[in-house]
């Protein structure tokens, strides 16, 4: 049996330890997709071919000697640049990383996928330093949208919505500070799991804000992501803000009822400064789940001002160095972002913090009486690559500072999210299924209901 | 003509030893700009003394 584009994880998986497919062939399929379709998408920066057939070799001996293998058996996967990976430059899309000495341990979230079997292949585009909404890098070039490649991906995990939403691999990991998986599944039409903060270890990844940053997979099916995730869950001494809390898998419960679940739509400043098309995602999530009440979440502008304040602060604080030896190597945009971000006064960061705590204790209300809020992951469907402004009712509005405009409230607290992708026409976008802290067992398996009913899928790629 | 924030632009850039060339500037300017209007925007919510910040240190 050969390797089909379309096949999700779960099948891969399920062909690999029923002996019907060898993860070697698997890898192979991967490695054959990247090499024909990376030259347009970019989404790959690096291919560890060696090490992904030597690891599928290995998981083919174990079945051949009939010992048990991981639920992720054979399934390619892939990680933004940002992630440690043994023997690389961990590069975090930057010039400047490119001269670190390569990373002597993979991440953690890689040596815990690896464990169920999965087989890395590469590493992906990113936005440098991840202080980006676009997927365009000026180190690497742009990562490409699968369904139009003058199109942004989104980042900026942009290298993981492409690779992912042009079906080279059916999972790939990346980062969310203020919006990254969420925005690049919008535009890519996949699903993206940014779990609660502290849910999944950042061991050995580069950080960005550490308030804020959360690590998270994507995949082409809701059933992947749920794999992936519980493949990745669990302690990890190794990350101060990783929890204590014990596994929590979600797979076994993905079919259970969502039937009295409480449904809502994020009202206020989640129905401002949006297109119809993010309209009309919302709306045909909200129909499919019966939802009709709009709650308004009380400040979420505040919010996403604090998120701002705090991601270039402590994004500043994180390059300081670098800004001083090294300016001429960041990309400008972000560098200039970062130099004023070290000039705001300490005071506003310290009232952004104590806002954080104010706004979480709202939110928790709020969810007193609801279990699911819905919301749009992005603002429009994907823009043009290099486009700059884009025009809302009349009005000229920056495309880069209002990408994430409905994110960053989400993530400021941590919130567990499932994006799911609407497959509209001619592009698809992405809607927020935001649930309560550690609720990701909701979250996915409103997303799996979703997609059972035809209401989300992530579309065949027809970009290249 | 001097913008209104060069001053404190130039100050901060001496106190934190961080180089700024000119040409940078304005764009450093215009950064400065959104995130301190951001920031008057959490500045100017009122919240109790007693509120913690969302981090807190356990020992």
């Amino acid at each position: 049996m050969s390797a089909k584009p379309e096949m999700t994880a779960s099948e891969i998986a399920s062909a690999v330890a029923g002996r019907k497919m060898s993860a070697l062939a698997a890898t192979e399929a991967a490695l054959a997709r990247i090499e024909q379709h990376d030259g347009i998408l970019n989404s790959f920066t690096d291919v560890t071919a060696e090490r992904a057939r030597a690891k599928a070799r290995a998981i083919d001996a174990d079945i051949a000697a009939g010992k048990k293998v991981g639920p992720l058996a054979g399934v390619p996967f892939a990680v933004k640049n940002l992630f440690d990976v043994a023997g690389l430059p961990t590069r975090a899309g930057s010039k400047i990383n490119r001269d670190l000495a390569p990373a002597k341990r993979d991440a953690t979230l890689i040596e815990r996928m690896e464990a169920a079997g999965a087989v890395l292949v590469g590493a992906l585009n990113m936005g440098e330093y991840a202080y980006d909404f676009t997927g365009e890098n000026i180190h690497d070039g742009p990562s490409r949208n699968p369904h139009d490649t003058t199109r942004m991906s989104g980042g900026s995990s942009g290298g993981s919505g492409s690779a992912v939403g042009g079906a080279l691999v059916p999972i790939a990991l990346g980062s969310d500070t203020n919006g990254s998986i969420r925005v690049p599944s919008s535009f890519c039409g996949i699903f993206g799991l940014k779990p609660t903060y502290g849910r999944l270890s950042r061991a050995r990844s580069f950080p960005f804000v550490a308030s804020l940053d959360h690590l998270g997979p994507f995949a082409r099916s809701v059933a992947d992501l749920a794999l992936a995730y519980d493949a990745m869950q669990g302690p990890d001494a190794d990350d101060g803000a990783c929890t204590t809390r014990g596994l929590e898998p979600v797979t076994p419960r993905l079919d259970e009822s969502i039937s009295g679940l409480r449904v809502a739509i994020a009202g206020g400043h989640f129905q401002k400064n949006v297109f119809p098309e993010a309209v009309e995602a919302v709306s045909r999530v909200a129909q499919a789940l019966g939802a009709t009440q709009v709650v308004d979440v009380p400040e979420a502008s505040r919010a996403r001002a604090a998120a701002y304040v705090i991601t270039t602060t402590e994004g500043a604080s994180l390059h300081l160095d670098r800004l001083r030896k090294r300016p001429g190597d960041f990309d400008p945009a972000v560098r200039d972002r970062l130099i004023a971000g070290a000039m705001v006064p300490a005071s506003l960061v310290d009232r952004a913090q104590k806002f954080r705590r104010w706004y979480r204790a709202q939110l928790a209300e709020i969810f007193r009486s609801v279990d699911v809020l819905l919301a749009p992951a992005t603002p429009c469907t994907a823009p043009k690559l290099g486009q700059v402004n884009f025009n809302l009712d009349g009005v000229e509005l920056p495309v880069r500072a209002n990408i994430g405009i409905h994110t960053q409230p989400i993530s400021f607290i941590g919130l567990p999210v499932v994006a799911v992708p609407v497959p509209l026409e001619p592009l698809p976008i992405g809607v927020q299924i935001i649930c309560a802290p550690w609720r990701e067992d909701i979250a996915l398996r409103v997303a799996h209901a979703l997609e059972k009913v035809g209401v989300v899928a992530a579309p065949a790629p027809r970009g290249f | 003509m001097a913008e209104p924030l060069d001053d404190y632009i130039d100050a901060v850039s001496k106190a934190l030893a961080l180089p700024i060339e000119e040409a940078w500037r304005p764009a450093v300017r215009a950064n400065l700009e959104v995130s301190l209007r951001l920031g008057r925007l959490v500045d100017e919510f009122a919240l109790p003394d007693e509120t913690e910040p969302a981090p807190i240190f356990t020992a």
